[in-house]
């Protein structure tokens, strides 16, 4: 099973979890998280004084899925949640070991 | 000999107008810092409301309006405990008529004033400053610097006392409720110590910014509603006089918040609330001395002055490198000079105080009196500002550890947040940071 994580701007966030959806995917974490990639920063005037902001509002996904559908909903996560600007953000999997469904106990792929 | 009940309902209203004004202090200011620490923000002001007005009773109101000593620069301490003045005659009375107000009702308005300006002060140490010791400095400050200065400008010959002040009888600068002696005061104290206590841990590289503007601007709103009785209840009477005060106060006002928001269109790109709500402030403190002095057109003139000239100033603290959190100095140290200056030039003889400044063919004299009122009191507040500053930074200490300045002075000081937004910690999810219980000591 892997770990499918993404950082994306939150506006796209209905559009990706609707995309998700569509996929087949049916649970979902979402936190709300800051960040900067390679094109850090911006500038910012407040009080007639200048100031330069690295960390932006992000929204971090994680969705738990087979190993074999890794990397299609990566696939879905980046055209849903692209825009084409600075700051779209990341998406990346991780191996998982265990999953547990609290509920009932069932391990496994029957816990996804 | 009776007093007038209109003067004197319209005075005890005044008074309680502008003691909201320290509660509308407290939510302005309270709004423009940070989550962390608003309350602490807030304290400040309760904290002087609470010390101020029980100097005051004791001899602070003696100190400021009892008959001069020496050189029209301290009072005496005949009214200590406010001595024999529950059955009083009225100040300003008349034999035989209805004339005058109670000197309680005296009393009771200058109180109000010499807890605000106190209060003014504490914008300038956001975030950074002990409780205990914030409190110390008021009551010091207000013994030596505020009572002596109310002595100064707002004791006239014969009203409270025989003898009054220097600046109000000697040099007779205009100052009708108290420009140079609230506001040009409190912004050279708030410079002091805001060099005393120096810069918060982030400014200039982070944008602080408030965390609660809708509370900025009920603040500023009530400033203003409360600054009617500030600027108008000092006609220590309901007629012309007060009349004219009111309107000018409502003018001056109106166009310095246009100023404003205008000069942050020009040169930032939008105007802003907190510009809107600062403008409403600066208004009203240039406004303070001249609301008796110039005519509505005038008023105009000296608000949306004061609009440009303080926007401007506000940025001045990154390019000289002092921090004045609230902007104490931008608004009311700039804001009271402008007023106190403008007299000299716009100042009409039609109006109440019956001046002719530079522009009205009076020629310089009320200019030269009006800039050495406030270049007096504002070297004396400064100075001693800075010294009582230092005495306690040496002595007591006045700013908070790092660690407490971070995570948040209202936990750290008051053991509360303000916003207890409740979460999976049960206890509540607190607006400070890093610290997850108010017991915690230093080792967390």
């Amino acid at each position: 099973m892997k770990l499918v994580t993404a950082v994306i701007k939150p506006f796209k966030l209905d559009d990706v979890k609707s995309a998700l959806e569509s996929f087949g995917v049916h649970g979902i974490t979402v936190t709300e998280a800051s960040g900067y990639g390679r094109q850090k920063g911006h500038t910012e005037v407040y009080r007639g004084a200048e100031y330069t902001v690295d960390l932006v509002p992000k929204v971090r996904i994680e969705v738990l899925v087979d190993d074999a559908d890794a990397d299609d909903v990566i696939e879905v996560v980046v055209k849903s949640a692209q825009t084409g600007r600075i700051g779209d953000g990341k998406v990346w999997s991780s191996p998982v070991d265990t999953v547990v469904r609290v509920r009932t106990g069932d391990r496994g792929v029957d816990a996804l | 000999m009776t007093p007038s009940s209109g003067d004197t309902a319209w005075v005890l209203t005044s008074a309680a107008l502008v003691l909201l004004m320290t509660p509308g202090l407290a939510l302005f200011y309270g709004g423009m810092v940070r989550a962390k620490s608003v309350l602490n923000m807030m304290m400040m002001s309760f904290g002087a409301l609470g010390l101020i007005t029980v100097l005051w009773t004791l001899y602070g109101y003696s100190l400021a309006f009892g008959d001069d000593v020496v050189g029209g620069l301290i009072g005496n301490l005949d009214f200590v405990g406010l001595e024999g003045l529950l059955s009083a005659a009225p100040l300003g009375g008349v034999e035989g008529e209805a004339a005058g107000i109670p000197p309680l009702a005296f009393v009771g308005f200058q109180a109000v004033f010499a807890i605000i300006t106190v209060a003014l002060i504490s914008g300038a140490i956001a975030d950074r400053a002990k409780f205990g010791s914030w409190m110390v400095f008021a009551g010091v400050w207000a013994t030596l610097v505020y009572f002596p200065v109310a002595h100064w400008v707002f004791s006239f010959d014969g009203y409270t006392a025989e003898v009054g002040g220097w600046i109000a009888n000697d040099l007779k600068a205009i100052d009708f409720a108290g420009g140079t002696a609230v506001h040009i005061n409190a912004g050279a104290a708030g410079l002091a110590l805001a060099l005393v206590l120096g810069k918060r841990i982030g400014f200039g590289k982070e944008a602080q910014r408030p965390h609660n503007l809708t509370l900025v601007m009920i603040g500023a709103g009530l400033l203003w509603f409360g600054w009617f009785g500030f600027n108008a209840g000092s006609a220590l009477g309901a007629g012309d006089v007060a009349a004219v005060a009111w309107i000018n106060t409502l003018v001056a006002t109106a166009a310095a918040s246009l100023a404003w928001c205008a000069t942050e269109k020009i040169r930032d790109g939008h105007a802003t609330s907190l510009g809107a709500a600062s403008g409403v402030v600066a208004g009203l403190v240039a406004i303070t001395p001249a609301c008796s002095a110039v005519n509505p057109v005038g008023a105009i003139l000296v608000g949306a002055i004061a609009g440009v000239l303080c926007a401007l100033a506000v940025s001045l603290k990154f390019k000289l490198g002092y921090d004045d959190s609230l902007d104490v100095v931008g608004v009311h140290l700039v804001g009271g000079i402008v007023g106190t200056l403008l007299i000299g030039l716009l100042a009409t003889s039609a109006a109440p105080a019956g001046v002719d400044g530079l522009l009205y063919g009076g020629g310089v004299d009320q200019l030269w009196r009006q800039a050495v009122a406030a270049g007096a009191v504002l070297a004396y507040s400064f100075v001693l500002a800075y010294l009582i500053g230092k005495v306690i930074e040496k002595t007591i200490g006045f700013r908070l550890d790092a660690e407490s300045e971070v995570s948040g002075v209202d936990l750290r000081t008051h053991a509360e947040s303000a916003y207890e937004l409740g979460s999976f910690t049960g206890s509540g999810f607190h607006t400070g940071t890093g610290v997850t219980s108010a017991k915690e000591k230093v080792d967390a």
